[in-house]
C-alpha cells in the first residue's frame, strides 16, 4: 500500500524524522518498501503575478514581464512562454534559487534585456512529466508564497508491503492506529461526527444474506451540484495514494476507503429501481461492471441488486448501469459489512482484484460502515451541496467475538523472556484489547477492526511485536546429549557423490521441468505429467528420467567449448503425482575423450566399459549385474539394465545413434541413470579367513562361439568353482587373424588357494581341469594350444 | 719395479679406470695373485731375517697404499656412476600431472553440504519430502485454507490432476510430524517451485526448512540458534541478525530474518514459532509441545558466500561456472 506521509502524519505525528518513522514501521511488521520524495529538490520557487508583459525589443518570440513575487518591487524577468499574460499567477524562481538538475538561477542578461529570475513550468520544477508553458496558478493564492508549501512538496509516498493478515492497517487511519501503538503518541480521530437528516428520503434495504453481509448502511443525498469539482488538496492526496481523481461523489467514496478502510459505493440514484437486496445471484443473472466488463454471474456470489436485477457485484465493484455521472444531482450511498469468509476468493473468481475486495477478503472492521457514512456525507455535502437523508442502518451486524484465555506464563514460556504480567497489560491496553487481567488466566477482547487476533498466540505475537523483536534475547538451547542413530548400511548421498567427484564428475542441476519433446525422446509415447501453468513451454512437463537434462548440459557446454564432459545430477524424477512415484535417481553422462588431454598419452573416446568401470567403482561393496537390453534413448547393442540383488536398478549405454542426429551431435555420450532407492544401501563386511599360503595363478586360453556373452561364461563357471579355486577373471578377449570367423578367444585368470595347506601339482592340474570341462560343456570351448 | 714405482703406477692405473669392471682388472696387476706387490713379496724369502722382516714391513705398507688409493677410486667411480643414472633419470617436475582429473559438487550442494553439518552438529536430523505435493500438504495442513489471501503470496505451479509442485519445503514438516512425535529436529533441504523468473527469481530453487519441536523451544531460542547459524555460516561472529515481525499462517509469532551486510540488512528467510492450528493436523499436543520453524533460501547464501551475482548461473550448468566450486 502506497500512502502520503504528511496525510499519515495530519493523524499521527511522532517526533521521528521519515526513515525513524519507516523503521519504526518495519520493525512493527509494517514493512516499508520505499519511501520517495513527492517531487524533486528544488529552492526559492513561489508563487508570483504577472504585471504586465511587452515584447522584448530584440527577440520576437521573447516576452519582458513585470512580476510580483511579494517583494516591495515588482521583478523584470524575461520569458519565452506563449502563455505569459498580465493577471496570471505562476510559478517563479527567484535569483539564488535552486531547480531540479542541479540549475542554478542567476542575475541574467537575456538579449542585452536583464532579467532578475525565471518563469516555471510544472516540468522544469519536476512535477510533472511534460508541460506546456509556464504554470497556471488558480488566482486567488497568496504571492509570494512558497512553492513547495502550496503544494505540500515536501511530502513522501510511503509503500509499505502489507502482510495478510493486517487488513486492519489497509487505511491512513489504520496505519496512524499501529504507529500510535508502537510509538506511545496518541492518533487524532478522523471526525465522523453524524451528519443531521434534512431530508427524509430513504430507500428500502432487505439483506438475504446476514451471514455475507450483517450490515448495510445506505443514504440517499439529493441535489449534489453536477459541476461540482474536487478540491485540490483531495485530488492531491488521492494521487499520492495512486488513486486518479474521477467525479466529485467518487472521489469521495475512494477518500473515505483510504483514510478508514471502509470500501463504499454511490449508486446513481435516478437509476436504481426500487429497492435494494443483499442476495446471491440468480441463475444466468449478468452485470455489466464498472470497468466495461460484463460478467456471468455464478451460484453463490453475492450481488447488490435492485428490483430489476444486479446493481453490483458486493465487496468488489459496481455496475456500470447505476454508476454516477457528470448528470448525476441524486446519490444512493453504500457502507455494508462483508465478512471475510463470504469474500474469499469470490473476486479472483471473476478474474478481478479490487481496492475493496482486497479488503474485504482481509476484513474490514464491522463498526465502520455507520462512521464511513457520515465521514462520506459531510465531505459530499461540503463539495458538493445537496441535503442528505436518514443513514439506514439494515442487519444485525456481527457477534461480538468471545474474549481469548491468555496465560501470562504460556507466553513467556513461548516467547522464553522474562516479561512482567504489568508490561504485558500495558500492551494489550495500548493495543485498544479489553482485558480481565487477574491471575495466571486473562481474558482478552480484540478490538473489531483486529481479524488476525483469534487465538493465544497471536496475543503472545503482539507482546513481541510491541516490546521489539529486536528486544528479545537470542539463546541458544540447552540439549540432551543423545548420539543420533547412524545406519551404516544407509549409503549417504553425500558419499556418492564425493566418489562420483574423485572419479572426475562435476555435478549439475537441472530444472525438474522440461520440454515434452525431450521427455518424449526418453519415453516415447508415455503419458506425460504437464504443468496447467508452465513459465515456458519448454519447460512444460516432469521429467520422468534425468538423460534430458544431462543431454541439455551437455549441448550447452558444447557450444561453449567444452568437449569433454564428465556430469552427474542427484535428483527427483517423477513418473506420476502420488508421492510414491517420484523416485529420486543418479544420473550421469560422459563426453569426449576417455582422460583429460594430456602429455604423453593417446587421446581415446571415452566408451561403454570405461563408464561402467566407474559406475562399479560408484557402487562398491555392491555388485550390480549388467545384462543387455533395449532403452529408447540408448543404442540398442550398447545398452546394459542394471539390477542388484534382482531388483532393477537403472541403466547405463551410449546414446542412441537417431538421438545423436537429432541433437546434432557428433558422437554419442555414455549416459547412466540408477535409482537411489536400490543403490542406497549395502551391505557391512563379514570377515572371511586369509590364507597365509601364497596363491597359485593359472591362466588358460580357449575359443567359444562369438555369441556368448562373457558374463554368462563367468556366472556359470564361477557356480562351479572346485573349492580350491578362488577367483575365476576374463583378462582378455581377441577375435581377428589366426582365431576363425565367428569364434572369439578369451583369456581367464584362475587363483588357487586352500587355506591350510600348499596346493599339489596334481590338486591345481585336477581343478584346471574340472574348469576346462565345465567350459567344453556348456560353451563347446577349445583349449588353445 | 720399486715399492715407490709400484705406488705411482697404481695411482696413475687407477685414475685411468673408468669402470669397475676396468678397475678390477688393473687391480690385478698390483694386489692379484701374479700382481706387482705379490711379487714382492715373493721376493722376501731371499733376505735376511732382520732385512725381511724390515722389507716386509715396507711392502705391507705400500700394499695398504694401494688398497686405499683402490677403494678411493672404488668409491669415486660408484659415485660418478649414481650421479649420472640421477641426471639421465630426472624429470621436468614442473610438467602437469596425468589422471582422469577431479570433478566437483554444484555450489548448491556445497551450501547445503555445510548447511547440513552445521546443524547436524546439535543434533538435526535430515528429513526429505515429495516434490509433487497436494493441496493439503502444501496449504491446508500448514494453516492455510483455500482461498486464503495468503496463498497469493505463493505462486504456485500446478498440475492436471489438482496436485502441486511445493512452493517451500514446509510440506515436510508435516509429513514428518504425522509419524515422529516430538522431540523432533530435523531440517529439510529442498527444491521448491514458484511460478517466476527473472535476475533474482528463479522458477525452481532449494530452501532448507528447519524445525525444532520440544517442550520448551522459545522464540528465543530460534533466534540464538538462526544467528549461531549465520555466523558460523559466514564464519563471521560480528555478523547481526535482525527479525521482523510477518505473517505466515503456519507460524505464530512470525518473523522476517534480515542479516547485516555491507551497510544494510538483507532478507534471507522467514520463521516463527510453529503455531497451534499446524500441530493440532498432526496430532501434536500444542499444549506440552512448543517450537520453531525456519526457511531459508540456499541459493541466497550460495551468493552472498561466494560472491555469485545472477541466480540463473545456478542452473545452467556452465563448466566454467560449476569448475569454481571444486
Amino acid at each position: 500500500m502506497q500512502f502520503s506521509e504528511a496525510w499519515l502524519r495530519s493523524l499521527v505525528n511522532p517526533k521521528l524524522d521519515t526513515d525513524q518513522l519507516c523503521h519504526l514501521m518495519t520493525m512493527a511488521g509494517l514493512e516499508v518498501e520505499e519511501a520517495v520524495p513527492v517531487a524533486a529538490a528544488f529552492s526559492h520557487v513561489v508563487v508570483a503575478e504577472i504585471l504586465g508583459v511587452e515584447r522584448h525589443p530584440n527577440a520576437d518570440r521573447l516576452q519582458v514581464c513585470m512580476v510580483d513575487v511579494g517583494a516591495a518591487e515588482p521583478l523584470q524577468i524575461v520569458c519565452g512562454a506563449p502563455n505569459a499574460r498580465a493577471g496570471l499567477k505562476t510559478a517563479c524562481a527567484l535569483v539564488g534559487a535552486e531547480l531540479p538538475g542541479n540549475f542554478k538561477i542567476k542575475q541574467a542578461k537575456v538579449r542585452d534585456v536583464a532579467s532578475s529570475g525565471m518563469l516555471c513550468s510544472a516540468k522544469e520544477l519536476g512535477i510533472a512529466e511534460a508541460a506546456e508553458g509556464i504554470m497556471e496558478l488558480p488566482a486567488d493564492v497568496e504571492v509570494g508564497k512558497a512553492l513547495r508549501e502550496y503544494f505540500d512538496l515536501d511530502d513522501k509516498l510511503i509503500t509499505i508491503k502489507m502482510t495478510p493478515n493486517r487488513g486492519d492497517c489497509l487505511s491512513i487511519q489504520g496505519i496512524a492506529r499501529e504507529v500510535a501503538a508502537i510509538s506511545g503518541v496518541a492518533a487524532h480521530p478522523v471526525d465522523c461526527a453524524p451528519v443531521a437528516a434534512e431530508l427524509a428520503d430513504t430507500l428500502s434495504v432487505v439483506i438475504e444474506a446476514p451471514h455475507a453481509c450483517p450490515i448495510y448502511c445506505g443514504r440517499v443525498i439529493r441535489g449534489i451540484d453536477p459541476n461540482a469539482v474536487t478540491p485540490e488538496w483531495m485530488v492531491r492526496r488521492l494521487q499520492r495514494c495512486g488513486v486518479r481523481a474521477i467525479h466529485p461523489v467518487v472521489d469521495v467514496t475512494n477518500y473515505v476507503l483510504l483514510e478508514l478502510g471502509e470500501p463504499m459505493h454511490a449508486f446513481d440514484l435516478a437509476k436504481v429501481a426500487g429497492g435494494i437486496q443483499v442476495r446471491t445471484a440468480r441463475v444466468g443473472e449478468k452485470l455489466a461492471l464498472l470497468n466495461d466488463q460484463t460478467v456471468d454471474l455464478t451460484a453463490g456470489t453475492l450481488v447488490i441488486a435492485d428490483d430489476a436485477g444486479a446493481v453490483a457485484l458486493a465487496g468488489i465493484m459496481g455496475g456500470a448501469g447505476s454508476a454516477v455521472s457528470d448528470r448525476t444531482t441524486d446519490i444512493f450511498l453504500e457502507a455494508a459489512h462483508f465478512t471475510p469468509e463470504a469474500m474469499a476468493g469470490r473476486a479472483r473468481g471473476y478474474s478481478l482484484s479490487t481496492d475493496a475486495s482486497h479488503r474485504f477478503e482481509r476484513g474490514v472492521d464491522p463498526t465502520l460502515p455507520v462512521h464511513a457514512m457520515e465521514r462520506a456525507t459531510r465531505l459530499i455535502l461540503d463539495i458538493c451541496g445537496g441535503q442528505a437523508g436518514p443513514v439506514g442502518a439494515v442487519g444485525g451486524g456481527t457477534a461480538r467475538r468471545a474474549p481469548i484465555r491468555f496465560r501470562p506464563e504460556r507466553a513467556r514460556r513461548l516467547l522464553g523472556m522474562a516479561v512482567t504480567d504489568a508490561e504485558m497489560r500495558a500492551t494489550f491496553v495500548r493495543l485498544g484489547l479489553d482485558l480481565e487481567a487477574e491471575g495466571r488466566e486473562w481474558q482478552v477482547s480484540s478490538p473489531s477492526f483486529r481479524f488476525d487476533l483469534a487465538i493465544e498466540v497471536d496475543l503472545i505475537e503482539e507482546i513481541a511485536r510491541i516490546k521489539g523483536y529486536d528486544n528479545l534475547p537470542a539463546i541458544l538451547p540447552a540439549m540432551v546429549a543423545n548420539m543420533p542413530g547412524l545406519p551404516e548400511r544407509q549409503r549417504a548421498r553425500g558419499e556418492f557423490k564425493a566418489r562420483l567427484m574423485d572419479l572426475g564428475y562435476q555435478e549439475v542441476v537441472t530444472y525438474s521441468f522440461i520440454d515434452a519433446k525431450q521427455q518424449d525422446m526418453v519415453a516415447p509415447g508415455a503419458e506425460q505429467i504437464a504443468l496447467v501453468n508452465p513459465i515456458a513451454s519448454q519447460m512444460g512437463v516432469m521429467r520422468g528420467s534425468l538423460m534430458p537434462g544431462m543431454l541439455q548440459t551437455l549441448r550447452h557446454n558444447l557450444n561453449h567449448g567444452q568437449e569433454r564432459l564428465r556430469i552427474f545430477e542427484l535428483g527427483r524424477c517423477f513418473l506420476g503425482t502420488g508421492s510414491d512415484a517420484q523416485p529420486l535417481r543418479l544420473g550421469g553422462l560422459a563426453h569426449g575423450s576417455a582422460s583429460p588431454e594430456q602429455w604423453g598419452e593417446g587421446a581415446r573416446a571415452v566408451d561403454f566399459f570405461d563408464i561402467k568401470a566407474d559406475l562399479e567403482a560408484l557402487l562398491l561393496p555392491t555388485i550390480a549385474d549388467f545384462a543387455k537390453a533395449e532403452h529408447p534413448a540408448l543404442h540398442p547393442g550398447q545398452c546394459a539394465r542394471l539390477s542388484i540383488a534382482g531388483r532393477s536398478a537403472g541403466w547405463l549405454g551410449a546414446l542412441h545413434p537417431g538421438l545423436v542426429q537429432q541433437l546434432g551431435l557428433t558422437r554419442a555420450p555414455i549416459l547412466f541413470e540408477i535409482d537411489w532407492d536400490v543403490t542406497g544401501t549395502r551391505e557391512l563386511p563379514s570377515y572371511m579367513t586369509v590364507s597365509r599360503l601364497p596363491a597359485v595363478r593359472r591362466d588358460i586360453a580357449v575359443v567359444v562361439d562369438a555369441g556368448h556373452a562373457i558374463g554368462t561364461i563367468l556366472d556359470t563357471v564361477r557356480a562351479r568353482l572346485p573349492a580350491t579355486v578362488t577367483e575365476f577373471t576374463a583378462f582378455d578377449m581377441y577375435q581377428g587373424q589366426g582365431i576363425e570367423v565367428g569364434k572369439k578367444s578369451l583369456a581367464f585368470r584362475m587363483l588357487l588357494q586352500h587355506t591350510e595347506k600348499t596346493l599339489t601339482d596334481a590338486e591345481i592340474e585336477t581343478a584346471v581341469g574340472q574348469v576346462l570341462d565345465v567350459l567344453a560343456r556348456e560353451f563347446a570351448a577349445v583349449l588353445r594350444g | 719395479m720399486t715399492l715407490d714405482d709400484i705406488l705411482r703406477e697404481a695411482e696413475s692405473a687407477f685414475a685411468a679406470a673408468e669402470s669397475l669392471p676396468v678397475l678390477d682388472q688393473v687391480k690385478a696387476r698390483f694386489i692379484g695373485k701374479s700382481g706387482a706387490i705379490t711379487e714382492q713379496m715373493k721376493t722376501l724369502g731371499t733376505l735376511a731375517p732382520e732385512a725381511r722382516k724390515e722389507a716386509g714391513a715396507r711392502i705391507n705398507q705400500v700394499k695398504d697404499q694401494v688398497e686405499a688409493l683402490l677403494k678411493a677410486r672404488r668409491d669415486a667411480i660408484q659415485a660418478d656412476t649414481l650421479n649420472r643414472q640421477l641426471a639421465a633419470e630426472s624429470l621436468d617436475v614442473t610438467l602437469p600431472g596425468r589422471g582422469r582429473g577431479m570433478g566437483g559438487l554444484h555450489p548448491v550442494t556445497r551450501t547445503l553440504q555445510r548447511i547440513e553439518q552445521l546443524f547436524g552438529s546439535i543434533g538435526f536430523e535430515v528429513a526429505d519430502g515429495p516434490e509433487i505435493e497436494t493441496d493439503f500438504y502444501n496449504f491446508t495442513a500448514l494453516n492455510i485454507p483455500e482461498d486464503h489471501p495468503a496463498r497469493a503470496m505463493h505462486d504456485t505451479f500446478y498440475l492436471g490432476d489438482g496436485t502441486l509442485l511445493r512452493t517451500h519445503t514446509s510440506p515436510v514438516q508435516v509429513r514428518y510430524m504425522e509419524h515422529q512425535k516430538p522431540p523432533i529436529r530435523i531440517i529439510a533441504p529442498g527444491r521448491v517451485y514458484r511460478v517466476d523468473s527473472d535476475a533474482t527469481h528463479s522458477p525452481m530453487f532449494h530452501q532448507v526448512e528447519g524445525l525444532w519441536i520440544d517442550e520448551a523451544i522459545s522464540f528465543a531460542n530460534l533466534k540464538g540458534v538462526v544467528q549461531n547459524f549465520l555466523q558460523r555460516f559466514f564464519e563471521r561472529d560480528d555478523l547481526q541478525v535482525r527479525f521482523r515481525p510477518s505473517f505466515f499462517p503456519f507460524t505464530e509469532p512470525s518473523a522476517e530474518m534480515d542479516m547485516s551486510w555491507g551497510d544494510g540488512w538483507l532478507e534471507i528467510g522467514g520463521c516463527g514459532m510453529v503455531h497451534p492450528n499446524v500441530l493440532a493436523n498432526v496430532g501434536i499436543d500444542a499444549e506440552r509441545w512448543q517450537g520453531f520453524a525456519f526457511g531459508l533460501g540456499v541459493e541466497r547464501l550460495a551468493m552472498l558466500r561466494y560472491g555469485v551475482n545472477d541466480l540463473r548461473h545456478f542452473f545452467e550448468n556452465d563448466m566454467r561456472f560449476l569448475k569454481q566450486f571444486a
